[in-house]
């Protein structure tokens, strides 16, 4: 009986427990190294240029353990972005937008992105938003449009923004992929850019072997990186592995995002990278969550805030 | 013949003796043999069948799997979700190697004998 009552009461004792209050830490990045500080302190924040937020992962249509309502968890995710005392300058969504690419899971996720109030959404393709068509339906709704590859560009207050996509032509035993015709464009968008501007690189799986037996990783990442060694502040987000991981390489600071859908173990932690189901509904919130970017104009520095659902 | 069979259904199955002697009486091509998408990996990774089988793969992770055939030799399944299943009735003897297209790394093998 106890079980039945649970069980029955499970959906409500979840998103009552996504209304407890989370925690978060404040990242500062100069000359490539790490700062952290709590994320009450906001003196840091007032000579930011500008801000931008990640979100990741958000699995429309995953409706299992341990998360019966990622629409939910997304909604959420998203109220604390509109809950930012500055107003981000634009959104990127770093893939798995779907669990399936199916018609109605994008229309959901398309929906719910309205409700983000920021200046603009850029989007990049995760594997499971490409499933059966190449990611067709994708980039048709979701796409920059401005190559056929579906990789973009764009400029913000003197920083480079980067979209590429790592999730197409997959190749059998191998990692994620950009292919030669990715990195001949980057190669040549990045040519006229000065050492001094910031680049910010975006993708779904991570452009490092973070942990290459469970698929974490490009194959060709490292040809990219020879490209943007060069410059005195990269930072390249990603998302696909549903936790934070961080790597400093020289002026290369490497990220990965919470999911705002379900956690995943920690690299090699079990057999396999599927849904962490030990985690308990009242402790999800404590897994999710959405990051906020801002541009500190002194230097050029990025500083990085994580924040949990609340 | 009889003789190569049923070694390769005793690697196959793990000794199953029962459902091996139920391959043995039944003629090629009935008995579908069943591929466990489990924990991100393929299980047997390697299967050895006779021409003319059905092989069934069932996906027992919550996470969605996709089969594809290296070479495009057999179709590709659609998004498998928990516990879907795809099958492919391999007609022609050969060695297919098949891996998941959103997790390349899990990598099988259908020998056709």
């Amino acid at each position: 009986m106890d079980n039945d009552d649970s069980r029955s009461d499970g959906r409500r004792q979840f998103l009552k427990c996504m209304a407890w209050a989370g925690a978060g830490t404040l990242w500062l990045m100069k000359g490539g190294v790490l700062h952290a500080q709590p994320l009450n302190e906001s003196a840091t924040t007032t000579d930011a240029s500008f801000s931008f937020v990640q979100i990741s992962d958000s699995h429309i249509g995953f409706h299992k353990a341990p998360n019966p309502d990622v629409a939910g968890t997304l909604r959420r995710s998203l109220a604390m972005i509109n809950a930012q005392k500055t107003r981000p300058a634009f959104l990127l969504h770093t893939g798995d937008l779907t669990h399936l690419s199916k018609p109605e899971e994008f229309d959901t996720l398309s929906g719910l992105m309205q409700e983000a109030r920021v200046g603009r959404r850029f989007y990049v393709p995760g594997e499971h938003d490409v499933i059966g068509d190449n990611g067709a339906e994708f980039f048709r709704r979701f796409g920059e449009k401005q190559h056929a590859g579906g990789w973009y560009s764009f400029d913000h207050n003197g920083a480079h923004f980067v979209g590429l996509i790592n999730v197409l032509n997959l190749k059998a035993g191998g990692l994620g992929s950009l292919s030669a015709d990715q990195l001949a464009w980057l190669k040549n968008d990045l040519a006229g850019l000065s050492a001094e501007t910031p680049v910010v690189v975006f993708a779904h799986m991570p452009l490092w072997p973070l942990y290459p037996p469970w698929g974490w990783g490009t194959d060709d990442s490292g040809e990219a990186l020879s490209y943007l060694r060069r410059f005195g502040s990269v930072t390249v987000l990603n998302g696909h592995i549903h936790q934070i991981q961080q790597k400093v390489e020289g002026n290369i600071t490497f990220y990965t995002a919470r999911s705002t859908a379900y956690p995943q173990p920690a690299p090699g932690d079990g057999p396999g990278p599927g849904p962490l189901q030990s985690v308990k509904p009242e402790a999800l919130h404590r897994y999710l969550g959405i990051r906020d970017v801002r541009h500190v104009r002194a230097g050029g520095a990025l500083a990085v805030t994580d924040e949990v659902l609340t | 013949m009889k003789r190569v069979i049923l070694l390769a259904c005793v690697i196959a199955l793990g000794g199953m003796a029962v459902a091996c002697a139920a391959a043995d009486t039944a003629s090629a091509g009935t008995k579908p043999y069943q591929v466990a998408i489990q924990n991100f990996a393929f299980a047997p990774k390697t299967l050895v069948v006779p021409a003319g089988t059905r092989v069934v793969w069932t996906n027992r992770d919550d996470e969605a799997h996709v089969i594809t055939s290296a070479g495009a030799l057999f179709a590709s399944s659609k998004a498998l979700d928990a516990d879907d299943t795809y099958a492919v009735t391999f007609s022609k003897p050969g060695t297919y190697a098949y891996y998941c297209s959103i997790h390349p790394m899990m990598v099988g093998t259908i020998i056709v004998q």
